[in-house]
């Protein structure tokens, strides 16, 4: 039976491999999934018939569980909770990587010594795991709103997570090298762990997109680290796969932000700039009715739709959808103008609209959008703020100079929903508001787009 | 047994290499299932948690540390998998 086993890791690698290249594209990417389950189903099967497997019962025991507490999990989970899914999940994934670490750390410190490059390999396996584990939890709670999402910050931060980096390191190194230190080792678990939580509680909300990227990568690593440890090909392939995504998603996100992963992890944003907000000014904002905004929208030829986090706030996709359709029906020509950092995860809006049934041809990227904005009639945004921000084009002392964004103020005529003139989550003041073409429409986005659909729908101008 | 086994680096270069130029083709439409597919393709580490905890002599503590390692994975490989699907049947093309 054990003459299976290296085959099982080449096919399950393959397999993974396809299910990646077949995401490529909406119409594939379900095959892609079948891959990747027979994949691992492939894998599994080949660690189970190993000889040197002898005890069933736990394996068992713990998959029944697993399967029982995961498939609940994914039927019942809705897509607007998918980021805090995704950081659950990763606070999983590492913590197993971990805690397989852990076991095989025991097994060396009482038995021979493995050899240095396995215990490094061991160590840097558990640090990113623990570590990954632990900011992947924060992450969860300020995505769940269970902690503020502001960034959390105190004097000598920097000192105070350099010196915990460090002392993390040095057990790591003496361990490696003498791993029958056993005392060191829940110290080195507890570094760790706190580790992660630094590196996470000063990261502000709308930096979870790249915050949750990177997290991804870091299980990956781990996962490829345990199989540098032991020896095991599938897991470094598998983690590689999953390193090299996180990090490019990562990296999309950094350049849509104009941001280093440096200034992403230790910047601090939203703080620096909170002076800046609510200055007082006699600038003019004209605020028009659901009315006036359905009588232009149905009046116009293009209309480009650009959601944000606030759509998700108000969980407003549905009715979102329902002016699609309402305005479609009309003729009216609609896109969607999709920012990559709109949301609180990487392609956040795109499944919320998915989910409400907008077709996928009419998302829209940022850099395939903004050519087609000067000809646009209407460009309606629905809880976005700092994506359409014209400072961050216009003024170079900007907070988000060089960011960039969906250029929604060279539409014709711009509506902004929003609930207030409060400044979005960068606290920077928006001059998009004050534009002679912007109408604001106050409100709460999913009431507000309602009206404006059952005005359109009620057929008319609907104007009494 | 002390240095470094090239083979291994040599599979996570390549590794590493065709993850870049795969996902870099991913459409950003995409990137939310993206996220939870590669999520559950590194809950392969399962197969590290079935052998600390099935091989013949392991202790009770390597035992319960499996268990719980296990347990973690099929949680994730489960609902990953399960997830990215229902996310991507909700893409539809126009017309449907």
């Amino acid at each position: 039976m054990n003459a299976f086993v290296p085959f099982a890791a080449i096919i399950a690698s393959s397999l993974f491999i396809l299910a990646l290249m077949w995401m490529s594209h909406p119409s594939t990417a379900r095959r892609g999934v079948r891959a990747g389950e027979i994949g691992m189903l492939v894998a599994i099967v080949g660690a189970l018939v190993q000889h040197e497997v002898v005890d069933y019962n736990l394996i068992l025991i713990a998959m029944v569980a697993g399967a029982a507490a995961g498939i609940p999990m994914a039927l019942l989970m809705p897509m607007t909770a998918i980021p805090q899914r995704t950081a659950i999940s990763h606070a999983f994934g590492a913590l197993a990587v971990g805690l397989i670490g852990a076991a095989e750390y025991y097994k060396h410190a009482h038995g021979e010594y493995a050899g240095s490059f396995i215990m490094w390999a061991l160590m840097f396996e558990m640090l990113l795991g623990f570590l990954t584990c632990t900011a992947s939890v924060i992450a969860f709670a300020k995505l769940q709103e269970i902690m503020g999402s502001r960034p959390v910050s105190f004097v000598g931060q920097r000192v105070v997570n350099g010196a915990v980096a460090l002392a993390a390191l040095v057990i790591a190194a003496m361990l490696a090298l003498d791993p029958t230190q056993t005392w060191l080792f829940p110290a080195f678990v507890a570094l760790a762990l706190l580790f992660g939580i630094l590196l996470v509680i000063p990261i502000g909300g709308a930096d979870m997109p790249t915050v949750i990227a990177l997290l991804n990568s870091y299980a990956g690593l781990a996962a490829s680290a345990m199989g540098f440890a032991l020896g095991n090909k599938l897991l470094i392939v598998a983690g590689a796969l999953d390193g090299a995504s996180g990090f490019i998603l990562a990296v999309i996100m950094c350049k849509a932000m104009n941001r280093s992963f440096a200034n992403v992890m230790f910047g601090g944003f939203g703080k620096v700039v909170a002076g800046a907000a609510g200055g007082k000014d006699d600038r003019v904002v004209r605020s028009a009715s659901a009315e006036e905004a359905a009588l232009q929208l149905e009046n116009a030829s293009s209309v480009v739709i650009i959601p944000g986090y606030g759509m998700a706030v108000a969980q407003a996709q549905h009715k979102v959808s329902e002016l699609y359709q309402a305005l479609t029906k009309k003729g009216v020509d609609v896109k969607f103008a999709i920012h990559p950092v709109a949301g609180r995860m990487p392609g956040h809006m795109n499944v919320l609209l998915a989910e409400a049934n907008v077709p996928y041809e009419q998302l829209i990227e940022l850099d395939d959008i903004n050519p087609e904005l000067p000809q646009a009639d209407v460009a309606l945004i629905i809880g976005a703020n700092d994506t359409i921000n014209p400072s961050a084009r216009d003024d170079p002392q900007s907070a988000i100079a060089g960011m960039p964004i969906i250029e929604a103020d060279r539409a014709k005529s711009v509506f902004v929903i929003k609930r207030s003139m409060n400044a979005g989550f960068a606290g920077i003041d928006n001059p998009i508001y004050y534009n002679s073409n912007t109408q604001m429409l106050f409100g709460d986005a999913k009431d507000m787009v309602g009206t404006i659909a059952k005005e359109l729908a009620g057929g008319g101008s609907g104007l009494h | 047994m002390s240095s470094l086994n090239p083979d291994y680096l040599f599979v996570f270069i390549l590794a590493a290499f065709v993850g870049f130029q795969l996902i870099k083709k991913v459409s950003p439409l995409l990137h939310s299932p993206l996220m939870s597919l590669t999520n559950a393709i590194a809950a392969v580490v399962i197969v590290g948690a079935i052998s600390i905890t099935g091989e013949e002599g392991a202790t009770p503590l390597a035992k319960t540390l499996g268990f719980v390692a296990v347990f973690c994975a099929t949680v994730n490989l489960v609902s990953g998998f399960m997830i990215t699907d229902r996310m991507l049947k909700m893409f539809k093309p126009r017309g449907k």
